[in-house]
C-alpha cells in the first residue's frame, strides 16, 4: 500500500543529478532554466506514460510562495513573515553543533559549514498541515553531506536543529504563541536520506528570501512543512527522540514524525486532500507527499496512526 | 415623549438605517473585486473562508450588543436594529457557508458530510447556522405579531446558543494563534454576562 508503481512517479521528483552536474552551464539564465528541473526527463517520461507530469505538478509561483509563509517568528499571519522579515540580516550566520558528534560545541560560519559540498537544484512538493501545497524549487545541499561532515557518534539516533532565538529580530518571539526558539528533528536515518535538503536558496537563486527561512532551513518533502525549521542556528545530535516544539504544544494534533499521510486525519480537519495553490479544487494528498517509493521502507512495520 | 420618540425614529430611518445597510452589504462587493483582481494573497479560498465567517460573526455579537446598549441609554429605537443586525449576520454566514460549499468543497458532498460530522469545529459553525435559520425566517413584523411576543423572544432566544456554537467554532478553527478568537469570544461572552448580571439586579420598577 506504501508503494506506489514506478508509472504512478508524478513529475516534481528529485530532478536527475547529471542536470545538475552541468547546471554551471546554465547558472546565467537560472531563473527561466529553474522550470528545467520541472521538465526533467524523469518527469518528461513520467508524461508520455501516464499523461501526468509536469503540468500536473507546476512550479508554484515565486510570488505565491514567498508571501505565503508559515514563519511564526515574524508573526502567525500568512503574509506577515514577508511584511515583518524585510529587514532581517542573515549574514554572518553561525552553525553551532552540539551533542554526540566527533567535534561537540563547535561553532561553524555557515559558509565553512557548507564549503565544497554539491549544491543541488531540486523541485519539491511542499504540503502543509494545515490543507494546502506548493511546488517549490529548492536550491541547497543535502544534509547528509553536512552530518557526514560532522562524523556523529555511532550512539547517536536523532538530530535536533533550533532556530534562531532574537526577538529584537525575530518580532514574533515577542509573542507566546509557541515555545521560542522553535525546534525539530529528524530520525537519523530520516536526517541521512537523500531527499533530506538544507536548503540556501530557492527560484535558481543562491539565497532564501528571509521569509522562507534565510540562511538555511531544512526541507522533508515527504513530511508537513512545520518539519522544515527555518533559520537554523543549532545542530544537536542526541540518543533519544529530541522535543519538537509543535509536537510539544499540540501533542494530540501533531506528532514527531509527521509525515504526509492521506490515511490518517489530524483531529480537526482532514488530510485526505489539500488545495494547491494557485488551484481551485483540491486534489488527493499522495502517501508520503508522493515520495513513498524513496521513503516508504524508512517506516516499515510502523504504526502510522500512533506515529503519526 | 412622542415627539422625542418620533424625531428619534427620523434620525434613525434617515442616517443610522442607510449606514447598517451600507455597513451590511459594502464588504461584500469589495470581496468580490478584491478576488476577481486577485488581491486576496496566494490562498483566496482560504482568506474569502476567513473573512465571511469574521462578518457573520462580527454582526452576530453586534446583534447582541443592542439589547445592553438599549437598557443602559434607554433608546427604544435601538430594538429595531437588533432584528436587522441579526438578518445581517445571517446573511454573512450563508456567505461563509457558501464559500465553503462552493468554492471550498465544490459541493463535493461526501467529503462535506464527512466535514461536518466528523470534525467538532464544522459541526459548531454549522450548528451556529442552522439554529439562524429560524431565526430569519420569523424575523419579520407579521412574525411577531403571529408568534406573540414571549413566544418570539422564547424562540429568538436561540441566538444565544448561535453566538457561543460561532465563538466555539472560531477558538478551533484556529491553529494556534487565538488572539483574534479570544477577541472575539470576550465581546460575546461580556454580552452575554451583561444579560445575566442584569436580570439578577433588583430593580424598583
Amino acid at each position: 500500500m506504501l508503494i506506489r508503481r514506478p508509472d504512478d512517479i508524478p513529475s516534481s521528483e528529485i530532478t536527475p543529478e547529471s542536470i545538475y552536474q552541468n547546471r554551471r552551464q546554465f547558472m546565467g539564465t537560472a531563473g527561466a532554466l529553474a522550470l528545467g528541473s520541472a521538465l526533467s526527463p524523469t518527469a518528461l517520461e513520467a508524461l508520455s506514460r501516464t499523461g501526468r507530469g509536469a503540468q500536473d505538478d507546476k512550479v508554484t509561483p515565486e510570488e505565491d510562495a514567498t508571501t505565503y509563509n508559515n514563519f511564526y517568528e515574524f508573526g502567525t499571519g500568512k503574509e506577515d513573515p514577508a511584511e515583518n522579515a524585510k529587514a532581517f540580516k542573515s549574514t554572518p550566520w553561525t552553525v553551532t553543533v552540539e551533542g554526540l558528534v566527533k567535534n561537540p560545541n563547535k561553532t561553524w560560519d555557515l559558509n565553512d559549514l557548507l564549503a565544497k559540498l554539491t549544491l543541488y537544484d531540486r523541485t519539491y512538493r511542499m504540503r502543509c498541515v494545515e490543507g494546502w501545497s506548493m511546488v517549490i524549487p529548492w536550491r541547497g545541499v543535502q544534509l547528509r553531506d553536512v552530518l557526514n561532515r560532522l562524523e556523529p557518534l555511532p550512539s547517536a539516533k536523532f538530530v535536533q536543529f533550533t532556530t534562531l532565538y532574537d526577538p529584537r529580530r525575530m518580532p514574533g518571539q515577542k509573542y507566546p504563541v509557541l515555545q521560542w526558539p522553535y525546534k525539530e528533528g529528524l530520525r537519523l536515518d530520516e536526517a541521512m536520506h537523500p531527499l533530506t535538503l538544507l536548503a540556501t536558496g530557492m527560484y535558481g537563486k543562491s539565497q532564501l528570501p528571509n521569509q522562507n527561512g534565510a540562511p538555511l532551513r531544512l526541507v522533508v518533502p515527504w513530511k508537513y512543512g512545520f518539519k522544515g525549521i527555518k533559520s537554523i542556528v543549532k545542530i544537536r545530535f542526541v540518543d533519544s527522540l529530541p522535543y519538537t516544539t509543535w509536537s510539544d504544544a499540540i501533542p494530540s494534533e501533531y506528532g514527531f514524525y509527521a509525515n504526509v499521510n492521506p490515511q490518517v486525519d489530524h483531529p480537526r480537519w482532514s488530510q485526505a486532500k489539500e488545495r494547491r495553490i494557485g488551484e481551485f479544487l483540491r486534489r488527493n494528498t499522495l502517501m508520503f507527499n508522493g515520495y513513498a517509493e524513496q521513503v516508504g521502507s524508512l517506516y516499515a512495520g510502523m504504526d502510522l496512526r500512533k506515529n503519526y | 415623549m412622542s415627539q422625542e420618540t418620533s424625531r428619534a425614529e427620523r434620525t434613525v430611518r434617515r442616517f443610522i438605517r442607510p449606514a447598517l445597510w451600507a455597513l451590511v452589504l459594502l464588504p461584500a462587493p469589495v470581496l468580490i473585486a478584491q478576488l476577481l483582481l486577485d488581491q486576496l494573497g496566494a490562498d483566496p479560498i482560504d482568506k474569502l473562508e476567513r473573512l465571511t465567517g469574521h462578518w457573520a460573526l462580527r454582526f452576530l455579537i453586534a446583534s447582541l450588543a443592542v439589547t445592553p446598549l438599549m437598557r443602559v441609554t434607554g433608546w427604544g429605537w435601538l430594538v429595531a436594529q437588533r432584528r436587522f443586525l441579526g438578518l445581517a449576520a445571517f446573511f454573512w454566514a450563508f456567505g461563509h457557508l457558501s464559500v465553503y460549499t462552493v468554492l471550498d468543497w465544490f459541493f463535493d458532498w461526501q467529503e462535506i458530510i464527512k466535514d461536518v460530522t466528523k470534525h467538532l469545529y464544522i459541526t459548531l459553525g454549522m450548528t451556529a447556522f442552522v439554529l439562524m435559520v429560524p431565526l430569519a425566517l420569523t424575523s419579520t413584523k407579521a412574525s411577531i405579531r403571529k408568534l406573540g411576543g414571549p413566544r418570539w423572544n422564547k424562540l429568538h432566544s436561540l441566538v444565544y446558543v448561535s453566538v457561543i456554537a460561532g465563538c466555539l467554532h472560531f477558538v478551533w478553527a484556529v491553529k494556534k494563534d487565538l488572539s483574534e478568537p479570544i477577541i472575539y469570544g470576550g465581546v460575546a461572552a461580556a454580552l452575554l454576562a451583561f444579560r445575566v448580571l442584569w436580570r439578577a439586579k433588583p430593580r424598583t420598577a
